[in-house]
């Protein structure tokens, strides 16, 4: 026994090790390419690819990177959080699950870091003058990167070899380097997102551009609103994909075994999706008004000029996203005995959702003929142009999130029945918080139009403030009450029609494809600034392309994206198990001697047939 | 009730396409009415997707009529109204109109970084109406004279109650701003609006259209401080105000 821990903690040290060795080269052969490309090619401000748009390599590899970053960043959140609930519930299959996508990380970084260093090149290459300001300006970030480079490297690699070392009782020092690489994770994540937000709402420099003050520069306007952002909608992102993969199984599986397994594997991942989904309007709220704020011209071209009919798209896809979700749950009530009990809130719940998905999506510039405009007495419908304003966006996508977080709920209580002495009275108390903050919503909707912007604004806080406290609560009443319930029956997992499957993927898809509009649509609205404001692009690709081009260019990025994820996760199948001995006890799903003999993740996609179930995942 | 799952969400569809059309004046413009419709579809379909009953239900008669079970007169209507639907989907998109193509209008364009006022430049950021005090009484004798030169230039177009409806709105396309609409002046911050009352339509920025508002470019008649008292009566004359952001707590 002493000895296997020995050759483990070796292994995991080898395997920590390797991974170190293989960024530093990574790194070193990028100075080394950067600085001979630089010393070789004649000097320039701007320089383009090969007669490529220099603007479309640095976009395409630049999302491509935030993607996978955003991946690698999402998933060990995952993985923690799932790891966190095996230990609490002390069920295996949880540990299993997180442990399988773990296993994904060492391949993702190794992808992340590829495409990093390739932005790097090309940043040097062809942005040499703006880049040259923006690395002199942020030296001490640029430093502080790398250290985080490594460090993350270094923890991620120990928390995956480490996984069978640090088991039992020394779990938790497993769960403390969990937590490492998430802090990690997020360092970075802060420190990139200065030189986003630099650009966009420069701070901390003089009229000259020289620097004054280093932290007014990164804690500028629009830093934290991004972070917080990005960062929930890295959680989410991480569990969409996680459901993806889970669904692609599914779809795929042979037997009812390997169905229960991944259908259960996709509620995990979808339940911490939609989880982190939920808030996120909010913090985007912030983020909107932050830059509205720092730039008015900014602002507008967002919401209101030329940048509007993107967010269309925005709202088509988020919309979607509610709708997909609680059709996954509704649909996943179907195979819990007993939750036909709520099928009848169905019917009103679609109707919160699809008219606060309608309003959400009115535009506010209008498309209209000539007739049909004086026919409105104007490019503004008097009726509509009360849906196209955020006043009315706010009380619907609160409603939204009510109805997501009641189905949620609902779901959580599918197959049990409270048999506390309180249990009515609960109930009761529950509805009522509800409707109280439907109240509240609706009421300081329809208030906010007859009140100045100044008022209106700050009633969008106490929309989500009651809505948030009514979510709290809820829950807070809600463990308690359903303390010993009694079980109607056990959930039936795998008995969910394959639609919900696509539902999932769906989820997935759209998350992506929104990282890649609304990060277009953030860079976008510079227009022809790098920096806003104070560097210009006097580059010949300075100009706002059509939404039509920029569209199709996000689109092939998500499709790239999906295509390198599905090699991830492929490769990730072929590896060889890694060494060090697998503690005994069965997977949810595959046959317990599998499970026992190989990791899970080997287990389930190396199987025949699997393999290329696998190839196509996600 | 569930049985005629299938039926119930036609006539509901039917019936919302129904109230659309008909309760809604003025009539909303086609581009909206689809977005409207199509969301519509999708949520009966999803709900009715999201339960095995009512999807085995809203699939039986399409099943009965493609598996041949239904009666021969129901099929041969399916089998030709899909046919006649789209044929005349097609000839609703292609048949010649005399209306005038669509215009996409950007009803707020982003205002540029600065412009030009009377030969100087003005950046409109942190751009403030001078006039705008908290001295009620000069505020009242400002808005006062705002009132003068509103009734003296702009009622014309922009109309009595500041509805955009005055006696010359009609024979404009794009008609005149509605200054009680939430959605114009309201939302503003007055360096917008005084950026489009210093520059009217032909300082709109090349890549909002229209290019053919009507809307003067006020710089070349009336002073700065004029302009401001306009500003300052289309506000308070329409009872709204400015957008700002400064009172908000700082982060
Ligand atoms: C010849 C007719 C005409 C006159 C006179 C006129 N306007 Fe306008 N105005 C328009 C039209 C047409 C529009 C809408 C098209 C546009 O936005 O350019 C408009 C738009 C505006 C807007 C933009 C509102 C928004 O939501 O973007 C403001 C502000 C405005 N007018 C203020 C004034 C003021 C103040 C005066 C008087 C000093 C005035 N207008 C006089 C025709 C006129
Ligand atoms: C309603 C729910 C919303 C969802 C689900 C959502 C989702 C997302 C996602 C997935 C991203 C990509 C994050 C990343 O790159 O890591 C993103 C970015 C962004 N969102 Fe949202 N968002 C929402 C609301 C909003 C709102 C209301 C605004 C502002 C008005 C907003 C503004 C932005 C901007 C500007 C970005 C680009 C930031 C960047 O460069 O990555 N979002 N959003």
């Amino acid at each position: 026994m002493a000895q296997a821990i020995t050759t483990s903690a070796f292994h995991a040290l080898k395997g920590t090790y390797k991974g170190v060795v293989k960024i530093s080269l990574m790194l070193a052969a990028t100075y080394l390419v950067a600085q001979g490309l630089s010393s070789f090619l004649p000097a320039a401000d701007y320089r383009s690819l090969f007669g490529f748009s220099n603007r479309t390599a640095v976009w395409v590899i630049a999302e491509l990177h935030l993607m996978f970053a955003a991946f690698v960043l999402g998933v060990p959140i995952f993985a923690f959080i799932t790891e966190i609930v095996g230990v609490a519930t002390k069920e295996k299959r949880y540990d299993e699950l997180a442990r399988e996508f773990t296993k994904l990380l060492a391949m993702a970084y190794t992808l992340t870091a590829v495409l990093g260093c390739v932005l790097l090149v090309l940043f040097i290459v062809l942005y040499p003058k703006l880049t040259g300001y923006l690395s002199g300006l942020f030296k001490p970030t640029w430093l502080l990167y790398i250290v985080l480079i490594f460090g993350e490297v270094i923890v991620a690699y120990f928390y995956w070899y480490s996984w069978d070392l640090l088991q039992g009782a020394a779990k938790k020092w497993h769960l403390v380097l969990g937590l490492l690489v998430n802090l990690w994770g997020t360092a970075l994540l802060f420190v990139a997102d200065i030189w986003v937000t630099f650009m966009m709402s420069p701070a901390g420099i003089d009229d000259a551009n020289n620097l004054v003050s280093l932290w007014d520069a990164i804690n500028n306007h629009t830093w934290m609103p991004i972070n917080i952002h990005r960062l929930l909608a890295n959680v989410a992102f991480g569990g969409a994909i996680v459901a993806a993969y889970a669904a692609v199984r599914f779809l795929n599986a042979k037997t009812d075994e390997e169905k229960a397994r991944f259908d259960w594997m996709g509620y995990v991942g979808s339940f911490i999706a939609i989880a982190a989904f939920i808030p996120l309007p909010f913090a985007g709220y912030w983020l909107g008004r932050e830059i509205y704020q720092f730039s008015e011209q900014m602002g507008v071209s967002m919401m209101g000029g030329s940048f509007a009919w993107l967010w269309i798209l925005q709202a088509m896809l988020i919309g979607g996203l509610f709708l997909a979700s609680n059709f996954y749950l509704w649909l996943g009530m179907g195979r819990i005995p007993g939750a036909e009990r709520y099928t009848k809130f169905q019917i009103g719940m679609m109707i919160v959702l699809t008219i606060g998905f309608i309003v959400w999506a009115t535009p506010r510039s209008i498309i209209a003929s000539g007739a049909e405009m004086s026919a409105m007495g104007g490019s503004h419908h008097p009726f509509l142009g009360l849906f196209g304003v955020m006043a009315a966006k706010n009380t619907a996508v609160n409603l939204m999130i009510l109805t997501t977080f009641f189905s949620f709920m609902l779901y959580r209580r599918g197959n049990r029945i409270p048999v506390v002495a309180w249990a009515t009275a609960g109930k009761a108390v529950q509805a009522l918080v509800i409707a109280a903050a439907a109240v509240v919503v609706v009421g300081y909707g329809v208030y906010s139009y007859f009140v100045p912007s100044i008022t209106r604004i700050g009633f969008s806080v106490y929309q989500v403030s009651a809505v948030l406290a009514a979510m709290a609560l809820f829950v807070a009443i809600d463990i308690p009450l359903l303390k010993g319930a009694s079980v109607i029956g056990a959930i039936r997992w795998g008995q969910i029609p394959a639609r919900a499957q696509y539902a999932l993927f769906f989820l997935a898809v759209s998350f992506t494809w929104l990282m890649g509009l609304m990060g277009y649509i953030r860079s976008g609205i510079r227009q022809y600034w790098h920096i806003y404001g104070r560097v210009m692009d006097e580059s010949a690709n300075a100009y706002t392309m059509s939404h039509g081009h920029a569209t199709i260019i996000v689109s092939c990025i998500v499709v790239i994206f999906f295509l390198l994820v599905s090699v991830v996760f492929w490769l990730a199948a072929r590896n060889d198990p890694p060494p060090g001995p697998r503690p005994a006890g069965g997977g949810d799903g595959g046959s317990a001697a599998d499970a026992a003999s190989m990791p899970l993740a080997a287990a389930s996609l190396g199987r025949p047939g699997g393999s290329g179930a696998g190839g196509r995942a996600a | 009730m569930i049985r005629y799952t299938f039926y119930i969400a036609i006539a509901l569809w039917l019936a919302i396409l129904a109230g659309l059309k008909l309760l809604v004046r003025p009539p909303m413009p086609a581009s909206v009415m689809m977005i409207y419709m199509t969301l519509s579809t999708l949520g009966i379909l999803v709900f009715v997707a999201a339960n095995e009953e009512r999807f085995r239900h809203f699939v039986a008669p399409l099943k009965a009529v493609f598996e041949g079970r239904a009666p021969k007169a129901v099929q041969a209507l399916v089998l030709a109204g899909i046919p006649l639907l789209l044929a005349w989907g097609a000839w609703l998109r292609t048949a010649p109109t005399w209306d005038a193509p669509y215009e996409p209008r950007v009803v707020h364009p982003e205002p540029p970084s600065g412009f030009a006022l009377h030969g100087k430049r003005i950046e409109t950021a942190g751009l403030k109406n001078p006039l705008r005090t908290a001295d009620a009484a000069t505020l009242e004798k400002h808005t006062a004279e705002g009132k003068t030169i509103y009734y003296q230039n702009c009622f014309f177009c922009h109309g009595d109650a500041l509805a955009g409806d005055g006696h010359f709105a009609n024979a404009f396309s794009p008609i005149p701003a509605n200054f009680r609409d939430v959605g114009t002046i309201s939302m503003l911050q007055e360096s917008f609006v005084f950026w489009r009352v210093a520059t009217g339509g032909p300082g709109l920025p090349k890549g909002a259209t229209p290019w053919s508002s009507a809307m003067p470019v006020w710089q070349n008649l009336l002073t700065e401080e004029e302009m401001w008292k306009a500003i300052l009566y289309i506000y308070a004359g329409s009872g709204s105000t400015p957008r700002t952001w400064e009172e908000e707590p700082k982060k």
